[in-house]
Parts: C-alpha cells; sequence; structure tokens
C-alpha cells in the first residue's frame, strides 16, 4: 500500500472507531483499553515496532503519516502514554527475548498499562543520584524506596524501575533496571497534586518488592546505560507531538485569543503577531525534522531543542495571553489562568530547561563537559538526596 | 512542503562554499569588492543567472537553490554586488524586457534594484527611452553595479526603468556604511538616459526580495554561531575551557534554537516563493519579522561571547555584528515586515 492510500485509510479508521468526547462512568481505564484494543487489531499500535514482538515492522513514514491524521482526534491514548512512548521501546531494544514476548503485545494491545519509576525526591535533573535500593535475595531482588512524579502509576499494571544495585561504585556504575510488579502489596501508590490542581502525578512506595531475576532489564549495574535509551526515546516522544496540532485546543495560541481580543488596538496586533512568529518558528522546525526523520536522518539530540522552544513557547503564550485578556483571566478558574498553571511543567518534565540547554551544548555543539565531582567518587561518600 | 535540502542541492552548497572559502576567505573580505571572484562565482560556478529563466540564459532554478546559494554568500560575508544582482533580477523576471536579465545571466552586468519607495520622475518617455531625474538615498551596491533598475513615475502611472549608472546625468557617492563588507551609496539622476523596461512590477518582488535576503541573513547567523562555537571550545578561562560553563553552553544553545528555527522559516519561504504563491506574502514577512532579529541577535552575541577580543577592530565579530544589523533594517524598518505580517493573518 503506498503512503497516500494508508493515510487514506487511517482517516477512514480513525472516523469510524475514535470514541466520542463524552467522558463515561466508571473506570477511566475501561474505555481506552477497549480502543486499544481495536487500535491493534487494526494493526495501528506499535506501527514500527518489529513484527515478532507484536509490531507492524512498518517505517516511520507510516507511523507520521497515521500520528498526521490522528491529529484530527482525541484519541484516549493516555494511560498508555508511558508504556508507548518509553517503556516498551526500551523493552524492545534492550529486554530479553523472554520479556519481549511477555510484555511487548499485552502492551501494544492495551492489555497492561505501563509507568516509569526514575526520579526521586532527591533525584531529578540528577537522576543517577537515586537511592531506592534493588538488594540481592536468592535468586532475586527486594527493593525499597521512593519515587516521584511517576504519571499512570494509579492505572499501572507494571513498572520499568532503575535502582541502586552497588553503593560501592561511581553512581552511575551502581544502577540496574528492573521490571516491577506494581499490583504487589508492597507499593503504595500516592496521588500528587501538582500547582493547577490536578493529581496527575504520583509518589511510590516500595516496601520490601520482590522482583524475581527474570524481570532484570540489561546487566547487572548496567541500568544507566538502559536508562539512557528510555530517556532518548521520553524526549522523541514529547518532541514528536510538538506543533503539528499542539495549539488546536489551547486557550493561549493565536486562533484562540482573537477571537476574544480587540485586534483593532495595534498594541494587541503586534504581541499576536509575536506569538504567531514564534509558534511558527517553532511549527515549521518541527515539521522540518518530522521532514529529515522520513527521509532517514534521526534528530538525536537535536530533538531537545525542539522540547527547550515548546517549553518556552507554553510559558511565554500562556504569560502573554493573561496580559492581554487582564484581571478576568485570573478569576473564576479562567482557561487563560489555567493555562498560566499548566505552564511551567513542560519546562520542568521530561528534562528542565537547564537540562536540555546542557545536551545541546554538549550533543549538538560539541561543547566541553562541566567539570564533574561525582563520576569517579563511590556512591555511598557522595552527598545525596538524604546521604550526607 | 520541503524543508530539507536534496542531494543535488547539498552538492551546490559545498561546491559555493569550496569556491567561496578559497576565492573570499574572512580575511579578505575588508578588502571589500573584487570584480574576479564576482566574475568567476557568475562564470564558473553561473550563479549570477541561477534564478533567470532557461531561456534567457539563465540556469532556471528556484529559490530553494538561490537561498543554498545566499546562506553561503551570506556566511562568507561576501563583498560585492552579488545580492544586489538577485534583487535586480527578481525584479527584471517580472518586466516585459528581458535583455538585461540575459546580461546579468551571462554575468556581463552587475545590477542593482532601487527599492522600495519611487523617487525617480521619467519623462520624455518614447518607447523604449526616457530620461530620469531624481535622488536615491542609498543604493545597495550602488558603486559597483553596471546597472540600475528601479521604478519611475512618469505622468501616466509608474514604469521600471534601467539607468547606465556610469552613463551621463549620474552622480554617485559612495556612503560610509556601518557594514565594512558591503557598500551602499547615494545616486542621484539628473536627465539620465534611461531604458523603459515596461509597466511597474507587481507580483511579488518585494516578498521575494525578502526571502532572498532571509537566506543570507540565515548565512550571516550560522556563521557567526559556528565561529563563536569554535572560540568556545579552545579558549581557557579559570582553568577551564570557556564553552564549559553553563553562562556560556546555554547562551550557545539558545542561538542554537534559533538557527534551527530561522533555517525552517528559510526553507518554507523559499518553497512557498517558488511553489504556493498563495502562502509567499505570510511566508515572506515571517522570513523577515523572524530571521532579521535572530540574525542580528545571533551576531549580537557572538561577539559579547567573545570577551573583550570580540570588540576590537581587528576581530572579525564586529564584521557580522554591523552586517547583521545592516541586513536587518535592509529592507525598511522591520515593523514594515511585523505590519504586512499582521495584515495577511488579517489581524
Amino acid at each position: 500500500m503506498n503512503l497516500t492510500d494508508y493515510r487514506r485509510t487511517a482517516r477512514a479508521w480513525l472516523v469510524a472507531n475514535t470514541p466520542s468526547d463524552d467522558r463515561p462512568q466508571g473506570d477511566p481505564t475501561a474505555r481506552a483499553k477497549e480502543f486499544m484494543a481495536k487500535l491493534y487489531d487494526a494493526g495501528y499500535s506499535g506501527i514500527t515496532w518489529p513484527r515478532q514482538w507484536g509490531g507492524q515492522g512498518l517505517t516511520q513514514a507510516e507511523e507520521r503519516a497515521f500520528a498526521a491524521e490522528a491529529t484530527h482526534f482525541t484519541l484516549p491514548l493516555y494511560v498508555f502514554s508511558i508504556g508507548l512512548g518509553m517503556t516498551g521501546p526500551t523493552l524492545v531494544d534492550r529486554g530479553t527475548d523472554e520479556q519481549r514476548a511477555r510484555f511487548v503485545r499485552p502492551l501494544l494491545r492495551g492489555e497492561e498499562i505501563w509507568c516509569q519509576l526514575f526520579s526521586e525526591p532527591g533525584a531529578g535533573s540528577d537522576v543517577a543520584a537515586l537511592q531506592t535500593r534493588a538488594v540481592r535475595d536468592g535468586g532475586g531482588w527486594i527493593v525499597s524506596g521512593q519515587k516521584v512524579w511517576t504519571s499512570v502509576a494509579q492505572y499501572a499494571d507494571w513498572g520499568l524501575l532503575l535502582a541502586r544495585t552497588d553503593v560501592d561504585v561511581p553512581k552511575h556504575k551502581g544502577l540496574t533496571m528492573f521490571v516491577v510488579d506494581m499490583r504487589h502489596p508492597g507499593v503504595t501508590v500516592r496521588p500528587l497534586r501538582d500547582m493547577s490542581g490536578r493529581a496527575n502525578f504520583n509518589e511510590i512506595f516500595f516496601d520490601d518488592v520482590p522482583i524475581p531475576d527474570e524481570h532484570r532489564v540489561g546487566e547487572v549495574n548496567d541500568g544507566w546505560s538502559v536508562a539512557v535509551t528510555t530517556l532518548l526515546h521520553e524526549r522523541l516522544s514529547i518532541s514528536a507531538g510538538v506543533g503539528m496540532g499542539g495549539q488546536k485546543d489551547n486557550p493561549a495560541s493565536v486562533a484562540a485569543l482573537r477571537e476574544v481580543l480587540d485586534t483593532s488596538d495595534p498594541l494587541v496586533r503586534d504581541e499576536l503577531v509575536e506569538l504567531h512568529i514564534r509558534s511558527r518558528a517553532l511549527a515549521l522546525f518541527n515539521q522540518r525534522l518530522a521532514q529529515e526523520t522520513n527521509a532517514g536522518v534521526f534528530p538525536g539530540a537535536r530533538g531537545s531543542a525542539a522540547k527547550l522552544l515548546l517549553a518556552e513557547l507554553y510559558l511565554f503564550q500562556a504569560d502573554l495571553a493573561t496580559r492581554l485578556a487582564g484581571p478576568a483571566s485570573v478569576v473564576g478558574g479562567h482557561p487563560l489562568g489555567h493555562a498560566l498553571s499548566l505552564a511551567p511543567g513542560m519546562a520542568l518534565g521530561g528534562g528542565t530547561n537547564e537540562i536540555m540547554r546542557n545536551i545541546i551544548g554538549d550533543r549538538v555543539l560539541n561543547l566541553p563537559p562541566e567539570p564533574r565531582v561525582d563520576k569517579t567518587v563511590p556512591f555511598k561518600d557522595l552527598k545525596v538526596g538524604t546521604q550526607t | 512542503m520541503k524543508l530539507v535540502l536534496s542531494q543535488e542541492q547539498r552538492e551546490l552548497r559545498a561546491a559555493v562554499r569550496a569556491f567561496l572559502g578559497a576565492a573570499s576567505p574572512l580575511p579578505k573580505v575588508r578588502e571589500g569588492y573584487d570584480p574576479e571572484v564576482y566574475a568567476r562565482l557568475s562564470g564558473e560556478l553561473g550563479l549570477s543567472g541561477l534564478i533567470v529563466a532557461e531561456e534567457y540564459g539563465g540556469a532556471g532554478a528556484g529559490f530553494a537553490e538561490l537561498a543554498v546559494v545566499l546562506e553561503e554568500t551570506g556566511a562568507a560575508l561576501l563583498p560585492g554586488p552579488f545580492l544586489a544582482t538577485t534583487f535586480a533580477a527578481i525584479a527584471l523576471a517580472e518586466v516585459p524586457d528581458k535583455e538585461l536579465l540575459t546580461a546579468i545571466a551571462e554575468g556581463r552586468i552587475a545590477a542593482t534594484l532601487a527599492q522600495p519607495s519611487i523617487d525617480l520622475i521619467a519623462d520624455e518617455v518614447a518607447g523604449e527611452s526616457a530620461t530620469v531625474t531624481g535622488t536615491l538615498a542609498q543604493v545597495l551596491s550602488g558603486m559597483e553595479a553596471d546597472v540600475l533598475v528601479s521604478p519611475a513615475l512618469t505622468g501616466d502611472g509608474v514604469i521600471m526603468v534601467a539607468v547606465e549608472l556610469a552613463g551621463e546625468g549620474v552622480t554617485r557617492t559612495a556612503l560610509e556604511t556601518l557594514d565594512l563588507t558591503r557598500g551602499q551609496a547615494r545616486v542621484e539622476l539628473a536627465g539620465a538616459r534611461a531604458r523603459v523596461l515596461g509597466p511597474r512590477t507587481e507580483g511579488g518582488v518585494g516578498d521575494r526580495l525578502a526571502v532572498a535576503l532571509a537566506a543570507e541573513q540565515l548565512g550571516v547567523m550560522r556563521a557567526a554561531l559556528d565561529a563563536i562555537v569554535a572560540y568556545a571550545k579552545v579558549r581557557v578561562t579559570f582553568g577551564r575551557y570557556i564553552g564549559s560553563y553553563q553562562g556560556v553552553k546555554h547562551k550557545l544553545a539558545d542561538m542554537h534554537c534559533k538557527l534551527e528555527q530561522a533555517e525552517s522559516i528559510v526553507r518554507y519561504a523559499a518553497w512557498a516563493a517558488d511553489e504556493s504563491p498563495g502562502e509567499l506574502p505570510e511566508a515572506a514577512a515571517l522570513a523577515q519579522a523572524y530571521v532579521g532579529r535572530a540574525c542580528f541577535e545571533v551576531a549580537r552575541d557572538h561577539l559579547l561571547l567573545h570577551g573583550g577580543i570580540g570588540y576590537t577592530w581587528e576581530h572579525d565579530a564586529h564584521l557580522f555584528y554591523k552586517r547583521a544589523k545592516t541586513d536587518e533594517v535592509l529592507l525598511g524598518p522591520p515593523r514594515v515586515h511585523r505590519a504586512r505580517l499582521a495584515e495577511s493573518l488579517g489581524l
């Protein structure tokens, strides 16, 4: 099937099968799981993933074509976003064949929900400073510790967990990646309210949770390199969604603002022009990255520039929109006030703006790295988290 | 919409880059215009006729290719009338008289374009000939160009004329320009003989000039960023390379983000000029509104990050800084582009 036909077929399928926006009662994941199963059976889940493990084995071109069509719809895929964007690709890249056979197809068919467990209260930007311990216990492992900023953990069946397995070596060298059963009674999930008032994140407590050694991903103490794979997929999945239809439902977009503001005022007009310029600049950059990807040029660390620019745009436009809208924007749950509360999230999640700038500097511009004081010191001698 | 270069376009870029690297390296640009370089650029590389249609002796290429070339001439801070001649060729493509276009394509003449206001009056219009009078305060490469292309007012509307700048009735005065690498001139015409090219050009000439200039600006900002990134890898302060400090690294990362967006906009605007005339007015205004500013900001920060050495006359940093500012205001004050953008958005 050529790409035009592929795209046409995908669109027809989406029109016929996307559920309406009405929120059903009861379990919020039920509708998502039902949709995901249909998506899988129609061949639109895991489009580029290997056939052997349940994917379609197609190219980025088909994936982009489907994604372009999907921007016209609101697909109930949120609870699967971590599995599809991060933990699944990590298992495909780095898991054992047994792990791929066990986990990938149920993920793609929406039968199981995944979360990712890296960050801790004392280890955010510096995630390799994490303190959650995994200790050998016979043939398996016992995990204790605390994780934070975990999206969809309240629904998750499985988690991809990065834990410390050796404190006598430098911090990057004593980490191991595991798949942990989120349904185990030793796992406590508590919602964490963010500044917008929503509880999209959770904090997770592990109290002596057992993990069989078959659920270890990669070698013992090689967890950092597995985590790097996951984080690369994270940035790609964030930047891939950027700019294409992203302004569609944004109350602070030029299209939305021009409807509610007096555009005969030249000052208002010029502010809207500035917002348009910034929005278009980023949208075109994302389209260029997408075209390069289709042509086989992998964006790699340049995706961090797209993510940084999106974060800057969200901050700029929510700030601008509230200034233009005036006092009404800060009372009564005004959509622009809400946008202002959401705006910092993009600049913090998935790597802060400062971390993005480090990545661009180090890996795109190849600038000399910052000197490191913690690289050769055994973890137990570092001042990190609650360790003094 | 096509935002990535084809294999042929990448080869064109490599060829122009290699030529300019050898024929017009940065240390040479302070010497100003070298007619020999312009002759080889037109002759060996055929670049003066790049966008001239094949039937008039050109290569018949599009703005996508022109943008690739102007990016390189911009990066090299190429002195001389290449951009001015390109501007003239863009306007000449819209008039019935194509003879000058062929002369440009064959590299026989360099030309320049008076824009955007109409400052000349044409008298004694008879067929192809007229006399023109008036003063043009700032003409790009006015001392180097052989021919001036300009609109002129008659009793009966506006026409396009061409004037031999070395001819009688023409007084040219070189201006002291901020940009040390490319000149401008004041041109006074007192009953100078002119050739009538046809009625005034419409059809988005101004938009195409904006796209061409944005491509040059993209090259200027890329070269400026490259220069400071290279310096940040060798310059040491307090026992460390300056590029390892976040105070420097983060600024360079932001400059890189501007460059990525500027390139995306230039590719888009060039594509619109070639393939999608309906999108061109907005794309062209966007190109000048974004790229003009971004180019100056990057050139400014590249100078500042060099430290004191960047403030010296002998260092090249100020050449980029001054070219960037000159380019930013070349087609009028930047608010003009923002106003056109607002208009094209229906705001």
